[in-house]
């Protein structure tokens, strides 16, 4: 086995056989012409032919992969019409009396480089593109077809280099990926590859000796195993079946209501704990974001974030959710999540600690920047507050006391601010058996089970010697949270979940059963979920 | 001469689709069409040479039109910068 990296233009595995393809170099000789207005006559005639052809290649592309992956062949075509590259091609017929072939050879050559020079990475990928119309004419003026559909069964394609024009003449149901060694993640070829979905590896050293061999492309992890052993293969087999899965889920359910048959509507929020997991959660098109972890950017800090960075931020994944609710959750740090500069001590049980609310109300200052930021980028969407590690009923005052404050304080500095809901998490048996007085408080709760777990078994769920004890659905757990649904009822308050067990399909039910309003689950499940909710029926 | 400054908000920068686009537009008028940045500047109708510039996100330009439609040019032109980029 053999195992070479390289970049990834798709995040999807592909296994078969790799076919190796050799491009046949039209070799370009220099003649010398006595009737240069002839060879200016061929010029034009191969241009107006190569037109057709790209006419013809743009409306297959367009069958194939859609306007957008098909617009490099118009901008092929605009290309041969461009002034610049025209007089220079006739220019070498007249001048130097050769032939056209090599008058755009020299030509595109010579484009070519002006772009393969440009430091911006897009500009650069253009080089490729004068190549491709280059080539097309030369074969053209040379007689040679341009060639195609040469696949006869499903395979990897490894090139030095494919040329937008090739990649879409290739049968689609034939090509599983491609490998090459030209290509930036930028070139249309890529672009080509990712309308088309199919994986693809760019700056992969290729040898000609893997032709035939069996290999498998990991594009998440950017790997190509070429002969892999029995182990990687069967790894590899089963993350494509896990790939397909979710593409199916994707195509059924993406655009689908979260509705039990009985037609009870319910919240499918997703968990975040940064801005680049938005575009999953809008990708399979979540009703909002349930749990926004906020500690992600502190952990990521040498010092504390600013209330501008912060607030740059929240603004940001408010304004990609357009409308619908972001729920942040003020910060968790402590116990498993350790940032230096907060100077913690070490202590002997921090699950039990110095930990997220119970640090904002001793460090006010920490708490008010963060609040300040969240109050100011609820101007710019609908966002929810969260405070977390709750299990009396003061300090839950205390936070929202403190919340008012910075409202008040940005009220009188004329700062906008939106209409910003305030929840807690309920992990701490302690806020599960007080609910009621705290339903009282709040706008919402949000049932985080991992702790309830850890805290309600008194079991340590970072100690693998203890998993044979450690029970997420122990009946002593799903009866608080039935419990805090009905207190939280009691008072008109929303009541959700956004710990690990929000995803436990096998669970669903009785959850709504209980009349959980909302489920928030990472990103990967949301639609495992969703099937799992559209399948339910509340009143059976 | 009518004279325009522009800032491109295009997320890549002039790219290929509308520098083409471009270059057909400035072939409807009589006037030339001039695409200027601080140190290089190019034919609006060439698509390549307007490419070559390498204009990114962000970055300003000025237009120039000089001919007997140079009015309406100018103004063609910058609907289209509005539009596109």
């Amino acid at each position: 086995m053999e195992i070479i990296k390289g970049k990834s233009i798709l995040n999807k595995v592909a296994i078969g056989p790799i076919l190796y393809h050799r491009k046949t170099e039209s070799q370009v000789k220099r003649r010398t012409v006595e009737d240069t207005e002839a060879e200016v006559k061929r010029y034009e005639t191969a241009v107006a032919c190569a037109e057709d052809e790209l006419k013809t290649l743009h409306e297959k592309a367009c069958e194939q992969v859609g306007e957008t992956g098909a617009a490099v062949f118009e901008v092929h075509m605009m290309m041969l019409e461009d002034a610049d590259y025209r007089d220079s091609v006739l220019n070498i017929i007249r001048n130097q009396k050769t032939n056209a072939e090599y008058a755009a050879a020299v030509t595109g050559d010579n484009f070519y480089r002006l772009f393969a020079d440009m430091s911006d990475e897009y500009f650069r990928a253009r080089a490729a593109d004068v190549k491709d119309i280059t080539d097309r004419l030369v074969k053209i003026l040379s007689g040679d077809a341009v060639e195609s559909g040469f696949l006869t069964q499903p395979v990897i394609l490894m090139a030095e280099d494919l040329a937008p024009s090739e990649t879409v003449q290739l049968e689609k149901n034939m090509l599983l990926g491609f490998i090459t060694e030209q290509g930036s993640p930028n070139s249309h070829t890529a672009i080509l590859a990712r309308s088309m979905n199919i994986p693809a590896l760019v700056s992969v050293e290729v040898k000609e000796s893997w032709d035939g061999k069996m290999a498998v492309i990991d594009g998440e992890t950017g790997t190509l195993y070429v002969d892999p052993d029995e182990e990687t293969l069967a790894t590899m087999e089963k993350k494509k079946q896990a790939e397909e899965e979710k593409e199916r889920l994707l195509q059924e359910l993406k655009d689908k209501e979260d509705v039990t048959l009985d037609g009870t509507k319910v919240k499918l929020y997703a968990n975040i704990g940064d801005v680049s997991d938005v575009a999953e959660v809008l990708k399979s098109n979540a009703a909002g974001i349930g749990l926004f972890r906020s500690e992600f950017l502190y952990l990521e800090k040498k010092t504390y974030p600013t209330e501008e960075e912060q607030f740059a931020m929240y603004r940001q994944v408010a304004e990609m959710m357009a409308g619908k609710e972001v729920i942040i959750r003020t910060l968790d740090i402590g116990a498993d999540k350790q940032v230096d500069y907060f100077k913690l001590k070490k202590e002997e049980n921090p699950a039990m600690g110095y930990r997220a609310i119970r640090i904002c109300l001793t460090r006010p200052e920490i708490f008010r920047t963060q609040l300040r930021a969240i109050y100011r980028a609820s101007a710019f969407g609908k966002i929810s507050i969260m405070f977390p590690m709750i299990a009396s009923l003061w300090e839950v005052q205390k936070a929202k006391e403190i919340a008012a404050s910075v409202r008040d304080e940005l009220k009188e500095q004329g700062v906008p601010f939106g209409n910003v809901a305030i929840g807690i998490m309920i992990e701490t048996p302690a806020a599960a058996i007080i609910s009621e007085d705290l339903a009282k408080e709040v706008d919402f709760f949000s049932i985080g089970t991992n702790d309830l777990v850890q805290y309600t078994l008194a079991i340590d769920r970072q100690n693998e010697k203890l998993d044979e004890f450690y029970d997420p659905k122990h009946p002593a757990v799903l009866r608080l949270i039935r419990f805090v649904a009905e207190s939280g009822h009691k008072h008109g308050c929303m009541v959700g979940i956004c710990g690990e067990l929000g995803a436990e399909t096998d669970l669903t039910e009785e959850f709504l059963k209980m009349g959980i309003d909302e489920l928030s689950v990472s990103p990967s499940f949301l639609l495992k979920v969703r099937e799992k909710i559209r399948q339910t029926d509340l009143t059976k | 001469m009518e004279k325009f400054q522009y800032t491109i908000t295009d997320e890549i920068g002039i790219h290929a689709r509308p520098a083409g686009e471009l270059a057909k537009l400035a072939k409807e008028f009589q006037s030339k069409i001039t695409i200027k940045t601080e140190t290089k500047q190019a034919d609006a109708e060439r698509l390549m040479a307007v490419m070559a510039l390498g204009i990114r996100h962000g970055q300003t330009v000025t237009v120039e039109t000089v001919g007997p439609d140079e009015k309406e040019a100018a103004e063609a032109v910058q609907d289209f910068f509005q539009a596109k980029l």
